[in-house]
């Protein structure tokens, strides 16, 4: 692939706290991203992966390092510009939406906050485009499924016509019927719109399913990083990539023992 | 398959809301011997409602109805509240999701263990080394520093570890274990899988092992239940998931992103209204 970086990430470090409680949750990571491509982020709760997403949307302003998006470094604060190039989809369907804003007033805010006009249309045709439709428009939250809401937090993050879209565990808190129509319609989405895409997923298959190449985090580094063909046939080069692969196909007797006698404590 | 050590049959759970009666549980049978039995469905389906039921532990607006749900020689659907109680953790014990919400988060892990052992008559010492033997059981090094460490100074799956103990203690005949590792990452989750296994096997135990999770409840269980909307749709033997019949099975199978073979788009179930009611 020869197209240009569109995410490039340097050294990127971030920590917690201060003193002896000082925690190094991102320790110098690095990784480039090509426009079209979507990059998958995987490791095990705590290792540091949504805490790089987190500073890539510049929700978390206390990092060092160097991150580029299109050719231009990341501001602290992020200009509003950056925003309407970068939008991000949270977990929790059910906590990153206002209960008590309709649809309509979900999607109308950051149209209103970057200035752009001609928003009954934008609004209309985003529903369109994420399977919702007109008769959405002014229900709240609470009367949306889990698949639904998602549906509205990916309208929202795309009504700005982005050209990054950061994916946070987008499709753990739901159903695998409901996850299938979701990740289908991310698929279309990235196509329509050219979409560069960063996942951050705990589930292999989800990643493989959906990325060109993944990084594999293990307490704040990446500890390696591999292209999907690679990992559809098992060809992890480090032993933790292995192990993490190995789980995720499911259970077996015969390898299970060996998880049981790695354990701390 | 042993003999049946749960009998289940015909069993309904109604939910009594202000607006309407919920049927959740819609003629459920199945039986339970001392062996491995997955419950997969999707959120809403009615499998940890079954769970609860078998235990009696359901909302207080839950009607329960059965033709008849047995354990052993008990009688679940007509035994009194004092006789729930002597079955109760002791011959059934029951594993949470998660840990963090499911231990007494003021109690020291090792005292809480112990409570299993409470009306027995066990002195102090007795009682404190039955525990650490058991933490031992499943795997943790240092159970003398875990019988003295706080639910949040352990880590999810030590927890879940904890809580095996717990159940394990008073030697119950059966567990029900309702999405037990659910809220683990996928190593920690082996090792816990790999603690139950074992435990089962040796001990000869009959677990329920309640779970969304299809691809794991196949490499895991000895018989898989397949419950939609209330009812069981499809029993089959693990080894057999992957020739299903019905399409709701089908479809759910059809519907998971795989690692190994990637395709274009993922195939999404179409529900039919007729899985209703047959």
């Amino acid at each position: 692939m020869t197209e240009p970086a569109m995410i490039d990430v340097n050294t990127l470090r971030i920590s917690f706290g201060h003193g002896a409680s000082l925690v190094h949750a991102v320790d110098g990571v690095s990784f480039t991203v090509r426009e079209g491509e979507t990059f998958g982020l995987v490791g095990e709760s705590g290792c540091g992966k949504s805490t790089v997403l987190r500073a890539l949307c510049g929700l978390n302003p206390a990092w060092s390092g160097d991150i580029s998006i299109a050719g231009a470094a990341l501001a602290r604060p992020p200009d509003r510009a950056f925003f309407r190039r970068v939008q991000m989809v949270f977990q929790d369907p059910y906590g990153s939406l206002h209960p008590r804003h309709t649809v309509n007033t979900t999607l109308g805010e950051p149209l209103a906050i970057h200035g752009i006009g001609d928003r009954d249309r934008r609004i209309v045709e985003v529903l369109e485009q994420v399977g919702l439709g007109p008769a959405f428009r002014y229900r709240y939250p609470h009367q949306l499924s889990g698949g639904q809401r998602q549906r509205l937090a990916i309208a929202r993050a795309l009504i700005l016509e982005p050209r990054v879209l950061l994916l946070d565990e987008p499709t753990s808190a739901l159903d695998v019927s409901v996850q299938a129509e979701i990740l289908n319609l991310l698929t279309d989405l990235r196509r329509a719109r050219g979409l560069t895409c960063i996942l951050v997923s705990h589930d292999l298959a989800v990643v493989a399913h959906m990325c060109n190449r993944l990084a594999v985090m293990m307490q704040g580094r990446i500890v390696e990083e591999l292209d999907v063909a690679a990992l559809a046939e098992g060809r992890t080069a480090t032993e933790y990539g292995t192990g993490l692969l190995t789980a995720s196909r499911g259970y077996d007797r015969r390898l299970a023992a060996a998880f049981v006698e790695k354990t701390e404590e | 398959m042993s003999d049946p050590q749960l009998i289940v049959d015909d069993l309904h759970v109604r939910f009594r809301t202000p607006q309407r009666i919920v049927h959740a549980v819609r003629g459920v049978s199945f039986t339970v011997g001392r062996e491995k039995v997955g419950i997969v469905g999707e959120s809403g389906s009615g499998k940890s409602t079954v769970g609860r039921a078998i235990l009696r532990l359901t909302a207080p607006n839950a009607t329960v109805s059965a033709r008849r749900m047995a354990f052993q020689s008990v009688d679940l659907a007509g035994a009194s509240e004092n006789a729930m109680l002597k079955v109760r953790g002791r011959r059934i014990g029951m594993i949470m999701q998660d840990p963090r919400y499911a231990l007494d988060p003021v109690m020291r892990v090792g005292e809480q263990i112990g409570e299993a052992l409470d009306g027995r008559g066990l002195s102090g010492a007795e009682r404190r080394a039955r525990v650490l033997a058991m933490l031992e059981a499943v795997r943790i090094r240092n159970p003398q520093r875990v019988y003295d460490l706080y639910p949040h100074e352990v880590s999810g799956g030590m927890g879940q570890r904890i809580m095996i103990a717990m159940m394990l203690l008073p030697e119950p005949d059966l567990m029900i274990a309702d999405e037990p590792t659910s809220a683990l990452d996928v190593t920690v989750r082996m090792q816990v899988l790999a603690i139950l296994d074992e435990l089962v096997t040796n001990r000869g135990l009959g677990l329920i092992f309640i779970s969304h999770d299809l691809n794991l409840v196949a490499s895991f269980c000895d018989r898989v239940l397949i419950m939609y909307a209330g009812r069981i749709v499809e029993e089959c033997r693990a080894e057999d998931l992957a020739a299903a019949q019905h399409p709701y099975t089908r479809g759910l199978l059809a519907s998971l992103p795989r690692i190994d073979a990637r395709r274009e788009r993922l195939s999404v179930l179409q529900r039919d209204p007729a899985w209703l009611n047959d």
